[in-house]
């Protein structure tokens, strides 16, 4: 899928929902699902600050595409930061560092957290574009 | 009644998503009665003017209301006299002031602070820049398995050296009201002074700081359904005339030269610069509602209900965890954790639910640190909030836990 069919995918299963509460259910889902992340990856330097709870990022180079893992302690914020992770994995550096995120606005995840959570969500798109602007491995 | 009271607050018949706003945030900061909003609005209206300072009409007007205010905290607390009552910006102010002003003046290298670790970070870091400065040592009291404070141990981790001690009448995230008496009563033994920090006792208890004894004591009025940005600071004459001023500025001073200035004497002493003076009047009709529900047995009944009935709920619950178990000395104030659910996934869910709660450290990361966990969750409880609320409370808190674990 292209990164476009991707988000795509993503606006279509949250407009499912028409209650909030639903979408979190959604999103605790997608926190469940996301593959296990080692443990002695948790470190201080993938920990993304500006979240209440703890959040960690970790990418991959493979043939010039970005891959990513990540973990949190909260599960709705492990559903997003997936949910993130899930749209920009395997795109190149040059795909992430032109998009502009617009796909979050688009199904109401920032304007439904409150200011500190979307806050948290603001560090984790830096840190993806941070990633993909350095190429940290 | 219950409803009546709640009448006294527009907030509170908010809607958010769709649903009945449950406020139970208070500990963070409280609704405002109407008859707080019409002392702030009455203010702006028709007495705003700077205070103290001009001879026209609205700064007599403004100066009345704001040095009212100073009579009503003085007989709500039962102090010995008006100009022992110092307006702060908040609690947070207050102990800054204290720490700042009496650790200038009687804090020195070598010399000891004592707070307990279940302090709220307002009464601990104001001590520690202190200490840093003075080459000084925070010492730390701790809690037993219930919550409670290991006030026998207070004694021992007296000296020579100690120079004040700071303790919460409640801790934010605890819930149980300190012996503060007691504590009191040991240190002055000892020749030490103690600091109350009662940003939550006020709200709570029933406070006389002539019968408690202590040497300060202090209090937001946000917590307290007064405006925000209004703060006391009550403290001893004999310590107030001694410790130097705070800040220096506009009316806290005799007369100012560049030879020598010399300052007012208290209260403005500590009063620097303008003043809340559309805020501090609030703290009358606030007081006001606090004692009118004091008096109300019903509505003490239905506090009384709301603890018992979260206190049962939460502890024979065997997913959750609740700190500060010692049912007789606690107020509706409930911090917990449940296992396998983070406390910010139940926050955020139960937010849309239209329930406010506070989740994570509270300002408390020596006391979180001390339970061994990242954060909690807490609910707390007004005289606004009705034992329906406490039902839904707990009902909800069920059908969040399920969607998580
Ligand atoms: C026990 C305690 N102390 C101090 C404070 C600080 O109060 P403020 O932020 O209003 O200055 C609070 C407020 O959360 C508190 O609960």
């Amino acid at each position: 899928m292209s990164l476009e069919e991707k988000k795509q995918q993503i606006i279509d299963d949250f407009s499912i929902y028409d209650e909030w509460l639903d979408k979190y259910e959604y999103l605790i889902e997608l926190g469940k699902n996301l593959d296990a992340f080692p443990e002695e990856k948790k470190t201080e330097e993938r920990l993304i600050k500006g979240c209440q709870s703890r959040v960690w990022l970790d990418s991959e180079e493979r043939d010039g595409r970005l891959y990513f893992t990540a973990d949190s302690d909260a599960i709705i914020t492990k559903g997003i930061i997936s949910l993130l992770i899930s749209v920009y994995s395997g795109c190149t550096k040059e795909e992430i560092a032109a998009d502009d995120f617009g796909f979050v606005a688009e199904i109401g995840l920032k304007d439904n957290l409150s200011p500190t959570r979307a806050n948290g969500l603001v560090s984790m798109i830096e840190r993806i574009k941070e990633l993909a602007g350095q190429g940290r491995q | 009644m219950v409803e009546e009271i709640r009448k006294q607050f527009p907030a509170l018949s908010a809607q958010v998503y769709g649903k009945p706003l449950v406020y139970l945030d208070n500990a963070a900061s409280s609704q405002r009665p109407q008859a707080v909003i019409d002392a702030w609005t009455q203010s702006v209206l028709a007495g705003n003017a700077n205070i103290h300072r001009a001879v026209h009409y609205l700064a007599g007007v403004a100066t009345e209301a704001y040095e009212g205010a100073r009579d009503s905290v003085q007989a709500f607390l039962n102090a010995p006299s008006r100009e022992e009552i110092v307006f702060t910006s908040g609690a947070t102010a207050a102990v800054n002031l204290v720490a700042s002003s009496f650790g200038e003046a009687f804090i020195g290298e070598g010399d000891e602070v004592l707070v307990s670790v279940a302090e709220h970070h307002s009464n601990i870091v104001p001590w520690q820049l202190v200490c840093e400065r003075k080459n000084a040592t925070l010492k730390v009291l701790d809690i037993h398995e219930n919550g409670t404070l290991a006030v026998e141990d207070v004694e021992k981790l007296l000296s020579q050296r100690t120079k004040i001690v700071a303790i919460s009448h409640i801790s934010n995230v605890l819930g149980l009201v300190n012996p503060v008496r007691e504590i009191v009563a040991v240190c002055h033994k000892h020749g030490i002074p103690v600091l109350v920090d009662g940003a939550q006792g006020i709200v709570h208890e029933q406070v006389d700081v002539q019968a408690l004894d202590c040497d300060f004591y202090v209090f937001s009025g946000h917590k307290l359904y007064a405006a925000t940005g209004t703060g006391v600071l009550y403290g001893k004459r004999r310590w107030l005339d001694a410790m130097p001023p705070y800040m220096g500025g506009g009316e806290m001073i005799k007369s100012v030269s560049f030879a020598k200035t010399t300052y007012a004497p208290l209260p403005e002493k500590f009063e620097a610069g303008t003043q809340n003076f559309n805020g501090v009047p609030t703290l009358v009709p606030a007081i006001r509602f606090v004692q009118a529900s004091r008096a109300d047995a019903d509505v003490q009944k239905e506090q009384a209900a709301i603890t018992e009935y979260i206190y049962t709920k939460l502890t024979e619950d065997e997913r959750i965890t609740l700190y500060g178990t010692a049912l007789e000395c606690k107020i509706p104030l409930f911090s917990f954790a449940v296992k396998g659910a983070h406390h910010e996934d139940l926050a955020l869910i139960m937010d849309k639910m239209g329930i406010a709660l506070r989740s994570g450290q509270m300002c408390a990361e020596p006391l979180m640190d001390r339970l061994g966990v990242t954060g909690l969750l807490r609910a707390s409880f007004a005289p606004y909030n009705t034992l329906a609320e406490a039902e839904y409370f707990i009902k909800c808190l069920n059908r969040a836990i399920d969607m998580l674990v």
